[in-house]
C-alpha cells in the first residue's frame, strides 16, 4: 500500500497535492465567499491560453502560462473596477479571448501535443520539480501574507466596513486576484483546466456547510483541500485514472455527505 | 465648545454630473444631527466624504479640526444599512463586534477583546446576541449587533446610514432609545442619514436638508419648514404631523 511513497514521480506528485490543495483550498474562501466561482473558471482557461502558447514557443508551460494569466487577472479586475460591468461579464469576455488565443496557438504548431493534454486534464506523471517548487514559492508568499486574512475577510463581509476602516481594498483585490491566477496555473498540473475551478470551490464549500465562522471554515477547508488532494491522488494511482477527476469526485461525495449529514441533525 | 465636523465649500462631480454643490455647515460636539433628502439627494455620498471612502474635488472637510484624511478611523463608529450586509457571511455577532475594535476580521476573539465587545452588545442589550450567527439574526438584532459594533470602539463621532431600515417600528424606537442614551453616556456626536422627516424632527438638534445642493441646515422647526421641503422633495407629504413645524 505504501510502495507509491518510494516511487520518485509519485513523491512528487503527492508533494504537489499537499501544496496544491493547500493553496487552493485557502484562496477559495475568498472565492466562495465573495461569489467569484465563476472567476476561478475563466482564470483556468485563461491558463489554457498561457500553455498553448508555450506548447508553440516549446518553452516549460509554468514559465509562460503563469504571467500569462497573471495579465488576464489583473485584466479582469482592472475592467470590473473601471466599468459597471457585471464580474461575469468580464470574466466571460476574457475567458473567450483567452481560450480563443490558445486555439488558435495550437492550430499554429500543426502537430500533437501531449503537454497540452496533460494541462487539459491533469496528469501526476508529468508533475515535475518546477511543479513543486513554484507551489512551494507561492506557499512561502502565502505565509509572508498571512496577516493579509484579516483585511481579505473583512472586505469579503463588507466592502464599506473594511473602507470606512481605511483597508485599501482596491490594492487588495488586485493582490488576491493575482494570488489565485498563480494559484491556478501550479495547480492545473495536479487537477487540470477543465475541472480546477471545482477544486477551488468545494473544499470551501464543503467547509462552510458545518462552521460558523470564517477562520474555522478557512481551516476546515485547508484540512479537506489537502486530504482530499492526498488521498485522490493515491486512488487515481491505484485504478490508474486521471488524478484530477478523482480529487474532484473525492471531494464532491464528501461535500453531499456532510450535506445529508448535517440536514438530517437539524 | 469645538466642532465635530466642519464642512465648506463642498462640492463633487463626476466629470459634467455635479453630486454635491457648495454644502457648508458645521456641527459641534455632542450635537445630533439628521441629513434628510430624497433618493439621490446625495446624502451617502456626503456620508462617505466623511468616513474617508470617496475622495472630493473642491472644499474643505474636516473632523475634529483634521483633513478627513487625516482623521484617526478609531475616532468614527459606523453604522451601515443592514440590507446591503452580507448575512450569508459566516460569523458571530461576537466577532462582527470584535471587528469594531481591531478593525480587521478577527482570526479569533482574544478574552479581552470579547470582554469589551460583550459591553458594548449589553449597553444595547444584545449580550443574549453574542454567540447567534448573522444568519440567524432579525433585522432588528443584526441593527443592535451593529450599533455594538460602532460604539465598541469609543467613537467621538457616530455615523449611521439610514439605521431604521428593515426594521419594525418597535426595533425603530429601541434604536433610538439605544442610541440616545449612548449619546447621553458619551457626549459622542451622532450624524444619522434618515427618509423620515419625523425621526429628523423628533431625535436631532439640527437637520441638514439636501438635494445636491444645501437646502437648509439648522434647528429642526427652521430646516424643515415648509418652504425647505417643497425645494427639497417637491411636495410637503405629510408635514402637517412634525410637531412645531410651520
Amino acid at each position: 500500500m505504501f510502495e507509491i511513497l518510494t516511487l520518485p514521480f509519485m513523491q512528487r506528485a503527492l508533494i504537489a497535492g499537499i501544496f496544491v490543495g493547500f493553496l487552493s483550498s485557502y484562496y477559495g474562501v475568498f472565492i466562495v465567499q465573495r461569489g467569484l466561482g465563476f472567476l476561478g473558471s475563466g482564470l483556468a482557461h485563461a491558463a489554457f491560453g498561457g500553455v498553448a502558447l508555450s506548447v508553440l514557443l516549446d518553452q516549460e508551460p509554468l514559465w509562460i502560462a503563469v504571467p500569462f494569466t497573471i495579465i488576464v487577472a489583473l485584466g479582469i479586475t482592472y475592467v470590473k473596477d473601471k466599468t459597471s460591468l457585471g464580474g461575469d461579464t468580464t470574466i466571460g469576455i476574457f475567458f473567450a479571448v483567452s481560450m480563443a488565443l490558445g486555439i488558435i496557438f495550437i492550430f499554429l504548431k500543426r502537430q500533437y501535443s501531449s503537454d497540452a493534454f496533460n494541462y487539459l486534464f491533469g496528469s501526476i506523471l508529468s508533475v515535475t520539480l518546477a511543479d513543486i517548487i513554484v507551489p512551494g514559492i507561492l506557499i512561502l508568499v502565502t505565509i509572508i501574507f498571512a496577516p493579509f486574512w484579516k483585511r481579505w475577510a473583512y472586505s469579503t463581509f463588507d466592502r464599506e466596513l473594511a473602507e470606512a476602516d481605511r483597508i485599501p481594498v482596491r490594492l487588495d483585490d488586485y493582490l488576491l486576484s493575482v494570488l489565485i491566477a498563480v494559484t491556478i496555473v501550479v495547480s492545473i498540473k495536479v487537477v487540470g483546466i477543465v475541472l480546477i475551478a471545482a477544486f477551488l470551490v468545494i473544499p470551501p464549500a464543503t467547509s462552510r456547510l458545518i462552521n460558523k465562522s470564517f477562520s474555522k471554515m478557512t481551516f476546515t477547508s485547508l484540512v479537506i483541500g489537502v486530504l482530499t488532494a492526498l488521498v485522490g491522488l493515491w486512488i487515481s494511482y491505484y485504478l490508474d485514472v486521471p488524478s484530477g477527476a478523482t480529487i474532484i469526485l473525492i471531494q464532491a461525495s464528501l461535500f453531499f455527505i456532510v450535506m445529508i449529514i448535517k440536514s438530517i441533525v437539524h | 465648545m469645538s466642532n465635530a465636523i466642519e464642512i465648506k465649500n463642498l462640492s463633487l462631480s463626476y466629470g459634467k454630473i455635479k453630486i454635491l454643490e457648495n454644502i457648508n455647515f458645521s456641527i459641534p460636539e455632542g450635537d445630533f444631527v439628521s441629513i434628510v433628502g430624497p433618493n439621490g439627494a446625495g446624502k451617502t455620498t456626503l456620508m462617505k466624504i466623511l468616513l474617508g471612502v470617496i475622495k472630493y474635488n473642491i472644499g474643505e472637510v474636516k473632523i475634529f479640526g483634521k483633513d478627513v484624511a487625516d482623521v484617526d478611523p478609531s475616532l468614527i463608529g459606523y453604522v451601515p444599512q443592514i440590507k446591503t450586509m452580507d448575512r450569508s457571511f459566516p460569523a458571530l455577532a461576537i466577532e462582527l463586534v470584535t471587528s469594531g475594535i481591531t478593525r480587521r476580521w478577527p482570526w479569533f476573539v482574544t478574552g479581552k477583546e470579547k470582554q469589551k465587545s460583550l459591553e458594548a452588545l449589553t449597553l444595547v442589550k444584545a449580550e443574549n446576541l453574542a454567540n447567534r450567527t448573522l444568519s440567524e439574526l432579525s433585522g432588528g438584532e443584526l441593527q443592535r449587533v451593529c450599533l455594538a459594533r460602532s460604539i465598541v470602539r469609543n467613537p467621538k463621532l457616530v455615523v449611521l446610514d439610514e439605521p431604521a431600515t428593515g426594521i419594525d417600528a418597535i426595533g425603530e424606537a429601541d434604536l433610538y432609545n439605544l442610541l440616545e442614551a449612548y449619546q447621553g453616556k458619551s457626549r459622542a456626536t451622532i450624524l444619522m442619514i434618515t427618509h423620515d422627516w419625523y425621526v429628523a424632527n423628533h431625535h436631532s438638534d439640527s437637520v441638514l436638508l439636501l438635494n445636491r445642493k444645501q437646502v437648509s441646515f439648522g434647528p429642526p422647526a427652521e430646516a424643515l419648514s415648509e418652504n425647505n421641503l417643497r425645494t427639497a422633495f417637491g411636495h410637503i407629504g405629510h408635514l402637517h404631523l412634525l410637531k412645531g413645524v410651520k
